[in-house]
């Protein structure tokens, strides 16, 4: 029997991603099927395999999670339930920086691919009547390198899931500031079954809703730092493929 | 000061010339029916309107229409997500309490299996010369007649 594929939106620390190995194994008993787990480090990459038909199940970030369910037929299964992506624009603490209204023409602003938190970035910054036309964008492959893009003086603000950030040692934290952080809490991320494994979506959702309630799931929810299950249904999906579809411009 | 809406429909409302800022941050996100009546509307949207969410489900989009906004601007947002596209805009929006708030505004239309389900709006904060530019344009517009 060939294994099912599940990755992750890489957009999490590795200390985040180690919980996503023991679910995997966790799912893979509860199944009764093979199930691979597999990482990426970048985008690009994940996205080059999500259109190559490679990836089954995948906890997505709510922009790549859009284009899953509308153009490559993925089903919403689950979202978590005690949390909603949110972005962080944070600011060396020595920062002249006040607040958004304070930022000027050529802001240089480090921001990493995931791009939710990189539209959300921008949204953010759009008071002070900045865009990408007339800001200095440096990529990073990851929320550390942002934060070492500030605090080296390489870049001004920085954008961050708010969860990467908090998943930042205290020390790099305590050397920035929050100038702003997103109050959406109706954006986040969700487990999506792709065309493949549907038929399996039944009794995922039986399993998944239920593993809060027994010992040995709560101890797994606890490794992905994820306090239980939501069921997603379509509306619930669509709806929040509208939201983001008003945030595109 | 009596308004007059698109429909014919008026109502007397007390307007306060005075804004509530915009919090950073925040998104006010609603949804209506495809006549503009409101099913969703999230904390954001009940904290800046000054409405109860009981009031605002149930009420027509319109009655956050502030008279110094244009009927033009409204037909065009109508003419657009009507055709099936998305519309932005910059809205001045009347609270409950007469004051008023700017926003920086998106609808979509909801399509479910081919058909209109109804609209999706989210506003957002906008910039101060974003507002001062719309606030003098709209002025030429002939406001404070139908919207």
């Amino acid at each position: 029997m060939s294994a099912y594929t599940l990755s992750v939106s890489p957009d999490f620390s590795p200390e985040h991603l180690s919980g996503w190995f023991i679910f995997n194994t966790w799912l893979q008993r509860q199944l009764e099927t093979s199930l691979h787990l597999e990482l990426y480090d970048d985008f690009d990459s994940q996205r080059r395999d999500i259109q190559l038909d490679k990836i089954d199940l995948i906890y997505a970030n709510p922009f790549d999670a859009a284009m899953l369910v509308r153009e490559k037929g993925f089903k919403a299964v689950v979202r978590p339930s005690n949390t909603s992506d949110e972005t962080i624009i944070a600011v060396p603490k020595a920062s002249l920086f006040k607040s958004i209204d304070d930022l000027t023409e050529g802001t240089i602003i480090a921001t990493t691919h995931d791009p939710d938190v990189h539209m959300m970035g921008m949204i953010m910054i759009e008071p002070a009547d900045l865009d990408s036309s007339n800001v200095v964008i440096v990529p990073a492959h990851s929320y550390v390198i942002v934060a070492k893009r500030l605090l080296n003086g390489q870049a001004d603000i920085g954008f961050f899931l708010k969860e990467a950030f908090l998943d930042l040692s205290d020390l790099i934290r305590s050397q920035m500031r929050v100038l702003v952080e997103s109050q959406i809490g109706v954006i986040h991320h969700t487990l999506l079954a792709g065309p493949g494994i549907q038929h399996l979506i039944p009794t995922i959702s039986e399993r998944l809703l239920a593993m809060q309630n027994e010992p040995k799931g709560r101890a797994v929810l606890d490794s992905m730092q994820i306090s239980g299950w939501i069921r997603m249904n379509q509306e619930d999906t669509e709806f929040m493929i509208d939201l983001i579809d008003t945030l595109i411009d | 000061m009596l308004i007059t809406y698109h429909d014919s429909t008026s109502r007397e409302v007390e307007i306060i010339d005075q804004e509530v800022p915009y919090p950073d941050g925040k998104l006010i996100v609603s949804r209506t029916t495809p006549s503009g009546v409101i099913t969703h509307a999230n904390q954001a949207f009940i904290d800046m309107s000054g409405y109860s969410l009981h009031e605002l489900i149930g009420m027509n989009h319109s009655i956050l229409r502030h008279p110094d906004m244009p009927a033009k601007a409204f037909k065009d947002l109508w003419d657009t997500i009507q055709s099936g596209r998305k519309w932005h805009g910059y809205v001045k929006n009347l609270r409950k309490d007469g004051a008023y708030y700017w926003v920086k505004a998106t609808v979509i239309p909801n399509i479910r299996n081919g058909e209109l389900m109804g609209y999706t709006s989210v506003r957002r904060k906008p910039s101060r010369s974003k507002v001062d530019s719309c606030t003098e344009l709209y002025a030429t517009m002939h406001p404070g007649r139908q919207i």
